[in-house]
């Protein structure tokens, strides 16, 4: 789905369906300098489950045009005005790590809107190191490598994936090398720089559920206890021997956590 | 900075795409041997066809020994995955029919393997796809052979007969500019020799037969993507780009930025042509895999011995390898093949038919056949075998002559090889 935001070309994947307002929507963010791909597998079972299945490409990211945001609440705002031009009225947020405290601070600005988020892969606040700063603002390909490997398990590593014959590592880092300069380095500083996360957590009412990976480098679990008690409603998933790639290391455990999270919502009216 | 650490080659030929079984903790992996597989209920099943989960269907288009090979060559090559076929042949046309329709256009080295030059030359012209052949040292020839309905340019990274080293970077660029992918055929150099990811190629297809298995006891072919290629921004590939009325109307480069034409090569070229690799192939190539990097530099060592001893024997007339000062790549093979320039190559012996049939005959450590790199060392006299209904200036066309002699060197003890060549060589010389 092609649609127009702030004057620019904004992409989300939607499995090939047009929206459809009488079904309920499932809103995916994705984290830095990934795209929408990243929920490939997910989004497709939503799309094919009574949902309008929304896999957002975040400006200067994939499908869509424009610079990257310079901080999670400018990239709040642009989900706002993204569900704006689709028009949703009610929706629930999926975001991975950066794209998770995008989800939150959308709850944050917009709670009547919001129904239910997951964050995937999450810690609050998420500093990010300034190895990673540094490497990513030199445009160092090193930034990409290290994010590659502190983002997955020790057995990804290996593989034993369950995708018939694909590479995680190889596909991640060809991911990331896709995006533009610049790009990972204005979405690390944007996580880095998020200072709102655990005020927040505390002011949004509607239902959290927080996946989190047990080998997790980049946002280890005990990096998201402190908002685990300040959220109002919020469960905690954390999968065995798991890094912060989930979605792609764990695929059908991602999904079971999100069917499980948001069959509430596909009985209540859209 | 410095680069994490990841796992090194001989690592990832061991290990990649393979965990220990979690039912029995076999440390082997398992042969899956099964058409097919039990669905848990009715939506998992619709799940599984409609890729919204992970896993097997129908051992036509995946299965999860062929898998576990298919991630450890990706790895080696650092793609983003792979497919297995049943031949390297089978590789090639899957690559070939999941990027173009009739009336397509490929520009090919003209030094290639048989197989390939059969395909391209006289059956895929039968189904509308023409192909135009470049003598691969010349990359302006690349560049002027292609036509506005080229869809892929393609070469072997050391070309037959003559060793021609492709030059990738080159070559690539030549592609790149004109908006198509780069296919190499790898089967001489494999991963360890060559990375032609690194060097600019877009796809990669091996002779999974020859030095990846090593024991030659089973076909088999691979098929890895590279995952830098942007079908979309060439805009000449609406198989991938476009949607697909044979799966739900998918537009492949939308569901996978990186993977987008494996998912088409799997979800068609398998489902539909179905060369599939056998899962016990898979396997046994997967134990060859498993001791590439040792086996590749014993093979190279042999053979620079033996290139050595050829080149100063009074009973040769020459030799080619790119290692050799007296090839015309031997600047570029230092350049892009450091660690050696494949076991495979071939020489010309003084005395014509008649001392190459006395040479081969007079083997005994030597196997004379039609294959290349097995750990045995192989041997073939063109002239008598594989070409023999050539008279002396069809030979010559096509780069052989009647004294040209084909070697792969294997494993074995080096002075083996050598007394046993040597034994050859005089008695070859005998009147």
């Amino acid at each position: 789905m092609l649609l127009t935001v702030n004057g620019q070309k904004a992409y989300a994947y939607t499995a090939g369906h047009t929206f459809d307002s009488s079904l309920p929507t499932v809103l995916f963010i994705h984290g830095a300098a990934n795209d929408h791909s990243v929920w490939a597998l997910q989004s497709r079972y939503f799309a094919y489950h009574g949902w309008n299945a929304l896999a957002v490409d975040l400006p200067g990211h994939g499908r869509s045009e424009g610079e990257p945001l310079s901080s999670v609440g400018e990239l709040a705002a642009w989900i706002g005005k993204l569900m704006d031009t689709a028009g949703v009225t009610r929706t629930a947020l999926v975001g991975h790590s950066m794209g998770s405290l995008v989800a939150l601070e959308t709850a944050t600005h917009d709670p009547d809107r919001i129904s239910r988020v997951a964050m995937i892969g999450t810690a609050i606040p998420m500093p990010v190191t300034d190895a990673l700063l540094s490497t990513s603002q030199a445009n160092d390909h090193v930034a990409y490598e290290m994010i590659n490997v502190y983002s997955h398990s020790a057995r990804a590593q290996i593989g034993g994936n369950r995708v018939p014959g694909a590479w995680i590592m190889g596909s991640a880092i060809r991911l990331m090398e896709r995006t533009g300069p610049g790009v990972l380095h204005t979405d690390f500083t944007a996580c880095n720089d998020y200072e709102n996360g655990l005020d927040a957590a505390t002011k949004v009412k509607c239902p959290f559920l927080l996946v989190l990976g047990q080998r997790d480098l980049m946002t280890p679990p005990r990096s998201a206890a402190k908002a685990v008690e300040n959220f109002v409603d919020a469960k905690t998933i954390v999968l065995d021997g798991t890094g912060h790639s989930l979605m792609s290391e764990q695929p059908d455990a991602v999904l079971d956590s999100l069917i499980e999270f948001l069959k509430v919502e596909q009985t209540a009216p859209a | 900075m410095s680069k994490p650490k990841t796992y090194q080659f001989d690592t990832l030929s061991l290990h990649a795409g393979q965990q220990p079984d979690t039912q029995f903790g076999a440390r082997a992996q398992p042969i899956y041997y099964t058409t097919s597989y039990v669905f848990p209920d009715t939506d998992h099943a619709a799940s599984l066809f409609n890729m919204e989960r992970a896993g097997h269907v129908y051992s036509r288009i995946s299965n999860p020994t062929n898998s576990a090979l298919e991630e450890r060559i990706a790895a080696l090559e650092g793609g983003v995955g792979a497919i297995a076929t049943a031949s390297g042949q089978a590789a090639l046309h899957l690559a070939i029919a999941t990027l173009m329709n009739a009336g397509s256009h490929i520009v090919a080295s003209r030094s290639l393997y048989g197989g390939s030059h059969n395909l391209m030359e006289y059956t895929l012209p039968r189904f509308g796809i023409d192909t135009t052949f470049v003598d691969p040292r010349d990359i302006d020839a690349f560049s002027a052979a292609i036509r506005p309905e080229t869809r892929l340019i393609f070469g072997e990274t050391l070309g037959n007969p003559g060793l021609d080293v492709l030059d990738v970077p080159r070559v690539a660029e030549v592609a790149h500019q004109a908006g198509l992918p780069l296919l190499v055929d790898s089967t001489f150099t494999t991963p360890y020799l060559m990375r032609p990811f690194d060097l600019g190629a877009d796809l990669i297809f091996h002779s999974a037969t020859k030095f990846l298995g090593g024991h030659g006891v089973a076909i088999g072919g691979l098929l890895v993507d590279g995952g830098k290629f942007d079908w979309d921004k060439s805009g000449k590939f609406p198989t991938l780009s476009e949607p697909y009325a044979g799966f739900h109307g998918m537009v492949f480069t939308e569901e996978s930025t990186t993977a987008a034409f494996l998912l088409r090569a799997r979800r068609e070229g398998l489902r539909d042509f179905g060369a599939c690799m056998s899962p016990m192939n898979a396997f046994q190539i997967m134990q060859g895999v498993e001791t590439l990097g040792p086996r590749m530099q014993r093979h190279i060592e042999n053979t620079r011995k033996i290139v050595a001893f050829l080149d100063a024997h009074d009973a040769v007339e020459h030799v080619v390898y790119p290692e050799l000062p007296s090839h015309p790549d031997h600047e570029l093979a230092k350049k892009l093949l450091p660690n050696g320039c494949g076991a495979v190559f071939s020489f010309e012996l003084k005395g014509g038919r008649a001392a190459g049939k006395k040479f081969i005959e007079s083997l005994k450590v030597f196997s004379h056949l039609a294959n290349v790199g097995d750990a045995k060392s192989l041997v073939i006299h063109p002239a008598t075998t594989t070409h023999y209904r050539m008279d002396e200036a069809a030979l010559r066309a096509a780069g052989i002559t009647a004294g040209t002699v084909r070697l792969s060197i294997g494993i074995e003890a080096a002075d083996d090889l050598l007394e046993d060549m040597s034994r050859a060589l005089r008695a070859s010389q005998k009147t």
